[in-house]
């Protein structure tokens, strides 16, 4: 998808208060209902969940820590710990099931040398496994940062890494 | 603007009704929904606008999901008194030659084009005119109501997707769009809104089948502050009929909420949808500020006093946040865990308000029936389950898709007639329907209707539609094994049959698959099965055992051969079974060996090949590129 973002990379805990504090401010009213909305915007910016963040918008919102902890913890979305460059989503759908996915997931664990959930150590990939992400009839189908590749054969998995820095 | 009468939209409709129908420059329409983006239909769309941005005669255009996803990225060309072509895989390569033929009264390259189409007028649009019947066809080139794949489908949730630009209202409004509302809020009372659903026989496409006409009516009884909300929160692995409503026609389902607000009396909506669908969320956000725009949303709706806004959340990745409970916990900003049902949603729900909630597919259907009848609707279907329902084709079959059947179409007509069947002459073994809810139906039981009752009664659940085709490389022993695996991952953990009774029995089917199975393992599961079915808490667990206990039911035989014989019959276990060259077979290509990443296979050219199996990984890729079958699974 062209009109994807680029996923940041500056991962460092060094969290901008002030802009944190005018978002849940502007874009989500302060309101606790948005929660996982707010979190959501939180880990588009910094590509996980930093800690000194999430006691911020605790103490702004009025929403104790332990009830954050338990969203950002409940929710396959959240990511506690800094993530890679690129992220992959290696669907495991049925549909993407029986063609074949499970071999696809093998090949990337072999080939980055890293379990699901796993960034490699030169921090260039973070590998995430996703229940459907609606392209059934691509599958098996395997999402790189925002691009879709479909139809992957098991062999064709280096070709497409090797696209990413 | 702000439309305050029919006669508004029918002056928008006059004003676009040309650039659908009989456009005065050549149109080009590239479906655009997520899955034709992934097959390259981005790609094909901006080389058009490049190769075409000077010239006047043609328009490049983007519209939602055209179903037939096999054949992506497909594109549709027309233009007034020449006929609509459907084009297949056409990727950046092809795009410009195809328009041009076009232009020129070409249509030589038949492999390009799916069909013509005769039939464009939509459901709710006055039937008397057919801009496209008038232009005589092109001779040679099939028509699309005839394709198998089309011949049985009626669209009426899918009514626009595909033919309109979703970013654009005004071809909504074309199509009839917003005309049930302005029905509903003007000539109807509250009352005659529902009976009409009611009449028609609507039942809950997101997988319950709960009767939408008796659940608007409690929620209406209820007094308090009410709430709709659109569950958008599709989470079926090999289902996404309602991401493809959204994507191609979002005021469907923002029109479908607006008479639910106006039968019940609500000013308030909230559409959860999935965080994994950003194009749906993306198409809903301008839908809902173009329809603010014309003053369908907000206050003092077409010029009355009702007032109704909507808010979209988004999920963060729980599958149990499709059980309504759930999803509206975690709209207030919680975990979603599911609470017990004592007391109903209709009546203390999201902010303890009464509240109705009802799924994409079932809002969609909702502005048809408004404007030509219940009885009209409950006119197409079965005794018990009427009107239409959509099914995402995937898995083992030829043509995967979207479709819209009548209820009543058997299994055997969506597999072998729109489906076309199981790819490379393999073997059907079963189709799976209602995602990790539902269960695997063999072939014996291809006859069967589509109805909610007869699914249920071999055990298995309409669900929202997904409907995954398995044949003989797929092991059923592995597909329970994996339902399974996704539901220990998604259950929430809070009660102990879900919790503890899912794990127990993925466990046991875990060993099974690594040869370790023990004589009364299946008795086992079908005793835990039936413990977690009738004491889980919400709809998760109680369904959970389903995969099971129908594969148990109908495949015993694979069980037996995994636990007795310690063999994987389809060749999916890995401890299971080895990879051989068939001799007789191998015609000494060498293109395994080519391919095989452990170097395990040698030989010599034009001679049957070996295979180390020391070294092989059981990877799978020489089985799948043997051209002549000499890759044996023993």
């Amino acid at each position: 998808m062209s009109e994807a973002q680029a996923i940041r990379t500056d991962q460092t805990d060094e969290v901008d208060f002030v802009e944190l504090d005018t978002m849940i401010d502007k874009e989500f009213s302060k309101d606790k209902e948005n929660l996982i909305m707010i979190l959501q915007a939180i880990q588009r910016r910094y590509n996980y969940l930093p800690k000194p963040a999430l006691t911020y918008l605790s103490a702004k919102i009025g929403v104790p820590y332990s009830k954050i902890y338990e969203v950002a913890t409940f929710y396959s979305t959240f990511s506690l710990e800094p993530r890679g460059r690129n992220i992959i989503s290696i669907c495991l759908g049925t549909a993407c099931h029986v063609r074949g996915a499970e071999r696809v997931r093998e090949r990337l664990h072999e080939s980055l040398n890293i379990a699901d959930g796993q960034t490699t150590d030169d921090g260039r990939f973070t590998l995430e496994s996703v229940r459907c992400i609606g392209c059934c009839s691509l599958g098996p189908v395997m999402k790189v940062n925002e691009d879709m590749h479909g139809r992957i054969a098991t062999d064709e998995v280096e070709k497409v890494l090797g696209q990413y820095e | 603007m702000k439309i305050q009468s029919l006669e508004d939209l029918k002056t928008i409709s006059q004003k676009t009704r040309g650039s659908i129908y009989h456009p005065n420059t050549i149109k080009v329409n590239i479906g655009m929904a997520s899955c034709g983006i992934a097959a390259g239909a981005r790609a094909s769309f901006d080389k058009a606008e490049a190769a075409f941005s000077g010239d006047d005669g043609i328009t490049i255009c983007q519209t939602g999901c055209i179903g037939f996803c096999e054949q992506e990225p497909l594109v549709e060309i027309l233009a007034d008194g020449k006929p609509r072509v459907m084009y297949k895989n056409i990727t950046e390569e092809k795009i410009v030659d195809a328009i041009e033929d076009y232009r020129q009264g070409l249509f030589e390259k038949k492999k390009w084009i799916l069909g013509q189409m005769r039939k464009p007028l939509g459901i709710m649009e006055d039937g008397t005119e057919n801009p496209v019947a008038k232009v005589s066809p092109h001779e040679g080139i099939p028509f699309l109501e005839e394709i198998p794949f089309y011949s049985k489908q009626v669209k009426i949730a899918l009514r626009n997707c595909g033919y309109i630009d979703p970013d654009t209202i005004d071809e909504y409004i074309a199509r009839g769009g917003y005309s049930a509302l302005l029905k509903a809020l003007k000539k109807m009372k509250a009352k005659e809104i529902i009976d009409e659903v009611k009449a028609s026989g609507l039942r809950g496409r997101g997988g319950g089948g709960f009767p939408t006409g008796i659940k608007w009516a409690t929620c209406a009884k209820h007094d308090g502050e009410r709430s709709i909300i659109c569950n958008a929160d599709e989470g079926d692995p090999g289902a996404y009929m309602d991401r493809s409503i959204l994507e191609g026609d979002p005021h469907s389902v923002i029109e479908g909420m607006l008479i639910a607000a106006v039968a019940i009396g609500s000013s308030h909506g909230y559409i959860y949808v999935r965080n994994e669908y950003p194009l749906a969320v993306k198409r809903l956000i301008t839908a809902i500020k173009q329809a603010e725009g014309y003053g369908l949303l907000g206050d003092g709706i077409a010029g009355t006093d009702f007032c109704f806004t909507i808010k979209i959340s988004t999920g963060a990745g729980a599958f149990v946040c499709g059980e309504s409970t759930a999803l509206m916990a975690s709209l207030e900003g919680k975990v979603g865990r599911p609470r017990a049902k004592y007391v109903h949603t209709v009546e203390k729900g999201f902010r303890d308000g009464p509240t109705n909630l009802n799924n994409v597919e079932t809002y969609a259907n909702v502005p048809p029936i408004i404007i030509k009848g219940g009885a009209w609707y409950a006119g197409m279907g079965t005794e018990h389950s009427k009107g239409t329902k959509v099914f995402s084709l995937c898995g083992k079959i030829n043509n995967t898709g979207l479709v819209e059947v009548p209820m009543g179409v058997s299994l055997r007509e969506i597999v072998f007639e729109l489906g076309n069947g199981v790819p490379k002459k393999k073997k059907f073994k079963a189709v799976q329907t209602g995602g990790p809810s539902g269960g695997c139906i063999p072939e014996k039981f291809l006859d069967l209707p589509v109805d909610y009752q007869r699914l249920a009664e071999v055990g298995s659940i309409m669900g929202s539609g997904g409907m995954i085709v398995m044949d003989q490389d797929t092991c059923m022993v592995d597909v329970a094994r994996y339902f399974l695996d996704f539901l220990k991952e998604e259950s929430c953990g809070q009660c102990n049959p879900c919790r503890e009774g899912i794990k127990q029995m993925l466990d046991i089917l875990t060993d099974i698959c690594a040869g370790k199975g023990k004589k009364g393992d299946i008795e086992l599961l079908e005793e835990l099965g039936s413990m977690v079915q009738r004491f889980s808490l919400c709809g998760l667990g109680t369904a959970a055992p389903n995969p099971v206990l129908t594969t148990i039911l109908y495949f015993r035989d694979e069980y037996e051969a995994h636990i007795k014989d310690k063999k994987c019959p389809a060749g999916v276990c890995k401890a299971l079974f080895h990879y051989d060259i068939d001799a007789d077979a191998c015609t000494g290509c060498g293109l395994c060996a080519k391919k095989c990443p452990q170097d395990a296979i040698a030989g010599k050219k034009k001679e049957p090949h070996q295979l180390d199996q020391d070294k092989c990984i059981k990877c799978g890729i020489c089985y799948d590129a043997c051209k002549f079958d000499a890759i044996a699974i023993r």
